[in-house]
């Protein structure tokens, strides 16, 4: 069973390498004001708008540039 | 911020995703069709027609390999591409690359489509494919990464949403996993030798495989639940702060419940012990991840009685929670005395993947297609209806035909007479199968005939519609 000397140390090495992007994450502030974050996805949206919209409205400059 | 309002405004890349997401819906009617050959072909063995091409043996990898890397898989780029750019607030990083990902991987499925049936494999399950496809497939995917982790790179929205965490393990692990497993030798352009042999091979292959079925067909699903719930719902998901605990406690022990596929093999008996109990440990995150998603609805338990895109996300998440109930049950070493090598299996992964993975997918699409094409809602909102409730009766018969099926299977097989003999031989229990087989064939039928409900709608969809162009909305100075 020599392939666990390979498999356990690499998926060991992956948890270490999982607990660092962890304490990453911790430490850049990712997991203050957790309850927020989640609501935000709800506001990100504006109307799409399809080309033929969007050359009528770059035409009359309301549009930005594609 | 001294932009005036005539400068270029960024708008999102969204040609990659439209493909994407219109390739799913194509290959999930090929590999569902496969799928329904292939359970006729095990019901009446002489549908492959003498034809080595349309064997069992050969067509059976091409249905696993269409269902879950050509539908899962377009599913997956679609969705990830749309999340990490609408949560970061930010066009894709290098989306030229982004369009070499999707002809890549289109690429990778015509190769599989014309060489599986051809017999050419590796012989590992859900890694069949010879090595110079895999060396595409590594290729494709390190430009997927970059393209993912690059718009992750430049988000403008400091906070990285839990989906593309979900998301960012589910490319890397799938990396990894693809590069250890298909190590092979290559004799010539068909033709190659694992590196490993013997039980070190099966070991790799079904850490492979289980991770596979952790990483590509839990993780990344969980990304597009943890977004499209909420947007569909118009709720915050129940509990972020338990989102989060469901993502690091998730790939911290899935790595190491793959030997459950290995119990009372020559895998060392300690082995399979520690997969057998990390398999348990892993019903905890799990079903956390489940009742959040669920809870997500509490208080507007109305929205699901009126929507069917919200049907399809929230059973797709009720059949998670059954199969990953099952799956740890099943990986006890008693229980799968019983059910290993039987149809029970069978049953318990199409659980996961008619049921979760594919209506999951469905609804993902249902809420991105229209969007994509500049239409408030598909075609018809009726037909994702009847979609939802035909696909739901489908899985039912199939799964409940499997358990059955597949209980009866082992218990004939380990009926011994007073003096020793087996009471049964495997062909009298292939005879009493028939029954399960066809019932299976009909619950396939099903789900196969709610995809190509889907497949008209969506062609409905695309022709009343036009590729939207959607610009990027500033973000809020509290927020940047």
């Amino acid at each position: 069973m020599e392939i666990l000397y390979l498999l356990i140390p690499l998926s060991t090495a992956l948890v270490l390498v999982i607990l660092g992007i962890f304490a990453w994450a911790l430490h850049r502030g990712q997991f203050e004001d957790l309850e927020r974050e989640g609501e935000r996805i709800l506001q990100d949206d504006a109307a799409g708008v399809d080309t033929d919209q969007a050359r009528a409205l770059r035409r009359t400059e309301q549009f930005p540039v594609v | 911020m001294a932009l005036s309002s005539r400068s270029a405004a960024p708008v999102y890349t969204d040609d990659a995703v439209r493909w994407f997401a219109l390739a799913t819906v194509l290959w999930g009617v090929v590999g569902m069709l496969v799928g329904v050959i292939i359970a006729a072909q095990l019901a009446w063995p002489e549908l492959n027609l003498g034809i080595p091409w349309l064997s069992y043996g050969r067509l059976r990898p091409l249905h696993t390999n269409a269902v879950i890397f050509a539908f899962g898989g377009c599913a997956l780029f679609a969705t990830s591409l749309h999340v990490v750019q609408r949560t970061g607030q930010t066009p894709l990083f290098l989306p030229a690359l982004a369009k070499f990902v999707f002809f890549g991987w289109q690429l990778v499925i015509l190769l599989a489509a014309i060489s599986l049936p051809l017999g050419m494999t590796q012989g590992k399950e859900y890694a069949e494919l010879e090595w110079p496809i895999d060396l595409l497939i590594a290729v494709v995917w390190v430009a997927y990464a970059v393209v993912f982790f690059g718009t992750v790179g430049i988000r403008k929205v400091r906070h990285i949403y839990v989906a593309n965490w979900f998301f960012g393990a589910f490319i890397i692990a799938v990396a990894l996993l693809h590069i250890v497993n298909s190590a092979a030798i290559p004799v010539s352009l068909t033709k190659s030798y694992s590196a490993y042999s013997g039980v070190q091979d099966a070991m790799v292959q079904w850490w492979y495989g289980h991770n596979a079925v952790g990483f590509f067909l839990t993780a990344g699903f969980l990304g597009m639940m943890y977004y499209y719930i909420p947007k569909q719902a118009e709720r915050p998901v129940y509990s972020y702060r338990l989102s989060i605990v469901h993502f690091w406690a998730l790939i911290f022990t899935y790595m190491w419940a793959g030997p459950h596929h290995l119990h009372y093999t020559a895998l060392p008996d300690w082995a399979q012990s520690i997969g057998m109990i990390f398999s348990l440990v892993l019903l905890a995150p799990s079903w956390g991840g489940m009742i959040n998603g669920i809870m997500t609805l509490s208080g507007a338990w109305h929205k699901l009685r009126d929507d069917p895109i919200l049907k399809f996300l929230i059973v797709s998440l009720s059949f998670y929670g059954m199969s990953t109930f099952e799956g740890p049950m099943m990986s006890i070493k008693t229980v799968n005395a019983l059910s290993h090598y039987t149809d029970w299996t069978v049953g318990h992964v199409h659980s996961g993947a008619l049921g979760w993975v594919g209506l999951i997918s469905m609804g993902s699409m249902y809420y991105l297609i229209p969007k994509l094409f500049g239409r408030k809602d598909m075609y018809s909102v009726r037909a994702i209806e009847l979609h939802f409730w035909i696909a739901t009766i489908g899985i039912v018969l199939y799964i409940a035909a499997m358990w059955i099926a597949g209980v009866m299977q082992g218990l004939m097989w380990r009926a011994i007479n007073p003096d020793g003999t087996l009471v049964y031989t495997f062909v009298e229990s292939v005879k009493a199968t028939y029954p399960f087989y066809v019932i299976r064939l009909l619950g396939g039928l099903l789900y196969l005939s709610g995809m190509l409900i889907m497949a008209w709608n969506t062609v409905m969809t695309v022709r009343a519609g036009k590729a939207a162009i959607m610009p990027v909305p500033p973000v809020a100075a509290a927020h940047a």
